[in-house]
């Protein structure tokens, strides 16, 4: 168990400081989700006004996004990280060594979880200096970054799995766009009983990625909406468990000594 | 005419590479389409905002938008080709074997403008087949799609500069980014008179407000500030000509 530890804890290790010596994997997920919250907050601030709309800060109602936001450059940068490592041999030295595989998967979601909880930090952090207030308190903003964790090894795993399964850098960049789709299909800029064309509404309303916004949404703006974070950790745990599952698999086919 | 010679060669291998390259071409169809569809789509209900005045619905409202993101985007992409020509060396070949370089940069503008009017015919039929209003006549539709390839002419340039300044693929975040902040600070989602707060105050003073006002009048059969908008482009275009010839000249330093 001690040498589990210490292999998880030194893969972990290196994931976190390959990370920062990188600036655009540090830089990106955090400047970037900001750059489009004041951009989009300040472009729909005018959406506050119609009717039914559930608050009057566009900020407050669009700070759920970036989480989410961040969470998929946590998917790219996992797998980017994980598929060099295939492509330059570092897997293939491992396997030579008594490492378990399991344990390459634990550091590297390690070193996800870390990059989440400052993303998550710094996206409260903003909010709060422009004035939005959490409606569920203290409690909710550690629920907050409970679920940003959440989120981001579930998406951390299917970077992993993609990168395992490719082996290739530029095919798990490629996904980034199809999550992208997923993003922008979902009530990302709109609370899904506004949305007038019924396609988008049906389409949103199937689109997992709804409802891991709406949970957070609903700490920022709501209070504690049970529905809605039972929803929210359901899919995030769901896409956690399954992921990990598929990303281990992955593994042990890449690591077949 | 050795200028238009070389342009002529330049041009063609890059639409040619474009067009047989689904990688290069499948993204630049599908990404105009994929945001006219989220904004027109999923944020038709702000045209309910009282004060939204635009008489032809949020669709063409978007449509004007996504039509000059695709213009800009268009040029943006055209200067990550540059960048990759110079990584792998053809650019160098090229520098070598083109009589005259100037050549080299017009033909990498025309393949841009060939590029964008594939991208542009495409987001046309499917903004017609999902219903929208058009107000302008034939002449207002020529003002607006002239616009857009002003806007597509000064993109081009601009990231031309760019990547033959850097010659990397790494310097496509540097073309990329400061495109996507000018586009976004322009009244995207609501008309200029809705922004509210600091916005208002960067797309007042924001020069792309300008083309996307006008192009919004024509696509309406109202134009509006049409002097000002095609002043704003040709001025881009001349700007970024020089910057792009300078940035030739760099290239040129560098061997």
């Amino acid at each position: 168990m001690s040498a589990f530890a210490d292999q998880v804890y030194l893969l972990g290790r290196r994931s976190v400081v390959r990370t920062i010596r990188q600036p655009a994997n540090v830089v990106g997920p955090l400047i970037f989700p900001m750059l489009l919250l004041a951009v989009n907050s300040g472009g729909l601030k005018a959406e506050t006004r119609l009717p039914g709309f559930p608050t009057n800060s566009f900020v407050a109602f669009a700070l759920a996004v970036p989480f989410i936001q961040g969470a998929l450059f946590a998917t790219m940068n996992t797998g980017t990280d994980l598929a060099r490592d295939i492509q330059t041999g570092f897997l293939n030295r491992l396997s030579l060594t008594p490492m378990r595989g399991i344990a390459l998967l634990c550091g590297q979601l390690g070193g996800v979880i870390v990059l989440s909880l400052v993303q998550a930090f710094v996206y409260l952090a903003v909010a709060l200096i422009v004035g939005v207030r959490p409606e569920a308190g203290a409690g909710g903003v550690a629920i907050l970054f409970g679920f940003a964790a959440l989120v981001g090894l579930g998406f951390g795993a299917l970077g992993a799995f993609a990168a395992l399964r490719t082996g290739s850098g530029e095919a798990v960049q490629s996904l980034f766009p199809v999550f992208f789709v997923f993003l922008f299909i979902s009530s990302m800029n709109i609370p899904r009983n506004l949305i007038e064309v019924t396609w988008f509404r049906d389409a949103a309303t199937a689109n997992p990625v709804s409802y891991l916004i709406e949970a957070v949404r609903s700490l920022i703006i709501t209070g504690w909406d049970g529905e809605a974070l039972a929803l929210g950790f359901g899919i995030a745990a769901t896409t956690a468990v399954v992921a990990l599952a598929l990303a281990s698999w992955a593994l042990r086919v890449r690591m077949a000594r | 005419m050795r200028t238009l010679n070389v342009a002529q060669g330049v041009a063609w291998r890059t639409l040619h590479n474009v067009v047989t390259n689904p990688s290069l071409l499948l993204p630049s169809l599908i990404f105009p389409l994929f945001f006219f569809t989220a904004f027109a789509g999923g944020l038709s209900r702000i045209s309910n905002v009282p004060g939204f005045d635009y008489p032809n619905g949020y669709t063409a409202f978007q449509f004007v938008f996504v039509l000059l993101q695709s213009a800009v985007f268009g040029g943006v992409f055209t200067g990550f080709g540059i960048a990759r020509d110079f990584e792998s060396g053809f650019a160098r070949r090229l520098l070598l074997a083109a009589p005259n370089r100037t050549g080299i940069v017009l033909g990498y503008a025309v393949a841009a403008t060939g590029r964008w009017l594939i991208t542009a015919s495409f987001l046309t039929a499917v903004a017609f087949a999902v219903g929208m209003r058009v107000g302008g006549s034939g002449v207002d539709l020529f003002g607006l799609y002239t616009l857009a390839l002003l806007m597509n002419g000064a993109a081009v340039l601009w990231s031309a500069g760019v990547a033959m300044r850097l010659r990397t693929m790494q310097a496509g975040p540097i073309m990329q980014l400061p495109v996507f902040l000018v586009l976004f600070f322009a009244p995207v989602y609501v008309p200029l008179a809705l922004l509210q707060g600091w916005i208002h105050g960067v797309a007042t003073v924001n020069p792309v407000t300008r083309v996307l006002e006008s192009a919004r009048g024509f696509l309406a059969g109202q134009p509006t500030e049409v002097g000002l908008a095609y002043g704003t482009g040709l001025a881009l275009v001349l700007f970024f000509s020089v910057w792009a010839v300078r940035g030739l000249r760099s290239a040129e330093r560098a061997g």
